[in-house]
């Protein structure tokens, strides 16, 4: 090692030739910035066609495929607890003059919002179609009867890590909800169950998932992905 | 540079320069892939979790993969090599169809056409890795819509890559040679003849010059 091998000069035979290598670098980079434009559609195409097909697969082969419209699991913490209806507790603190803890029977029994939106990620992924039901944070909020003080609300996670935050005026939106249902059940452990949020108009970052806190502060507080580079506005666009 | 004799019986494959840039290469790709799995992966994500850990190991390893290929560029030896792979002649074409391309009827130079592909597709692939990588990373450059595409591209080129890479270490894993030449930098002259009959021709041994 150390001294730089002669290296041969290639024959006339290997310098003679069309610079195929060339081309298919140049095709695939050309494909590559297509596929940034257009292939959000082909990706929509593919998961109505084959979506059907993966979630019916017997065998699961499919799934190792990336047709689209999966979620991806994120976890920013080791293992997470699992908290079941026993156990489970949510509670509304801070800036209010009725702090109080629910069970999940509590949620449970409270007016419930249902509908079906996307699940949109901010590095571009993306869930079409997810169906979704909860509580309106809004109407936590009202029953906690905020202090002039509120100006914000920050949600904690069970997790021990996760925090993140909304404007007073975004965690009244009808569409920002306690989920306990999602894709048509309970919220599954994986999904950020007993309870998650999800603010529907919102990336996905902003919806906390295996919540555990809701407190109204005086100032919005940057959450986990804010301190760490990604807008406080959450807003899709 | 004095080029140091090859042992007897064995001619010089690759310099030092092009095995650096294989070696770095293969540590960044392995570490990409190994992370990939665990971010993609449902089961893997929930069970490894610390997201934002193997997020930046991810991201700073898919940043740095295409640097050895082009710093690489500051080697004659590599650059030659690089010539070589590019050019595709008519043999090349007919390597590709030949369903007995193995039998060394078709004379191969130092890379077969298999290997020129190869390069050219995991080349490729890597800078499209690498340009839908950063869309995905910077949430501001571009609209949703471009991110979901990028999302889109990066995980089928992964999963493209990943097969060539596993193509890639299964031949390797079947020919010890092969694997010396990279390592070592030197092959013998027998493994040169058989593989690769038009380079040892180039280098002035193959069974016909010394017959």
């Amino acid at each position: 090692m150390g001294t730089e091998d002669a290296p041969s000069e290639p024959s006339a035979s290997d310098r003679a030739g069309a610079p195929v290598g060339r081309r298919t670098i140049l095709g695939l980079v050309g494909l590559g910035a297509a596929g940034v434009v257009g292939g959000s559609r082909v990706q929509d195409l593919l998961g109505r066609w084959l979506g059907p097909l993966e979630a019916n697969d017997p065998t699961g082969l499919l799934a190792l495929f990336p047709l689209g419209d999966t979620f991806r699991f994120y976890s920013v913490t080791g293992s997470v607890r699992t908290e079941t209806a026993a156990t489970y507790r949510l509670s509304v603190s801070g800036e209010v003059a009725h702090a109080a803890t629910y069970t999940l029977a509590d949620l449970q029994t409270m007016p419930q919002t249902h509908f079906v939106k996307e699940f949109q990620c901010v590095t571009g992924w993306r869930v079409p179609d997810v169906q979704w039901g909860g509580v309106q944070l809004s109407e936590l909020i009202t029953r906690a009867r905020t202090s002039t003080r509120a100006k914000a609300v920050r949600f904690r996670s069970f997790d021990g890590t996760y925090t993140e935050s909304l404007t007073m005026a975004e965690a009244m939106r009808s569409d920002v909800i306690v989920a306990l249902q999602m894709l048509g059940k309970p919220v599954t452990h994986d999904h950020g169950g007993p309870v998650r949020m999800y603010c529907a108009s919102m990336y996905g970052y902003k919806s906390t998932k295996w919540l555990s806190a809701i407190e109204l502060t005086d100032t919005e507080i940057p959450g986990y992905w804010e301190t760490r580079g990604y807008d406080i506005n959450g807003s899709i666009g | 540079m004095t080029p140091l004799a090859p042992p007897a019986g064995s001619v010089h494959r690759f310099s030092a320069s092009v095995r650096a840039v294989h070696w770095a290469t293969t540590v960044l790709m392995l570490v990409c892939m190994l992370t990939a799995a665990v971010l993609y992966n449902g089961s893997l994500a929930l069970a490894v979790g610390h997201r934002r850990d193997i997020e930046l190991i991810h991201v700073y390893c898919g940043f740095g993969l295409p640097v050895p290929m082009f710093v690489g560029l500051v080697s004659r030896a590599y650059r030659l090599d690089l010539g070589r792979l590019n050019r595709f002649t008519r043999a090349d074409w007919q390597w590709l169809r030949s369903r007995t391309r193995r039998d060394g009827t078709i004379k191969v130079g130092k890379f077969n056409a298999g290997q020129k592909l190869n390069a050219a597709l995991t080349a490729g692939s890597i800078l499209v890795l690498l340009g839908t990588g950063l869309l995905m990373y910077f949430p501001d450059w571009v609209r949703v819509s471009w991110r979901s595409g990028a999302t889109f591209l990066h995980d089928w080129f992964a999963l493209g890559v990943g097969l060539l890479v596993l193509g890639h270490i299964n031949y390797a894993r079947k020919d010890a040679e092969a694997r010396r030449g990279m390592r070592a930098g030197v092959v013998s002259v027998a493994w040169a003849r058989g593989e690769h009959e038009a380079w040892a021709e180039e280098l002035g041994v193959s069974s016909s010059d010394q017959d």
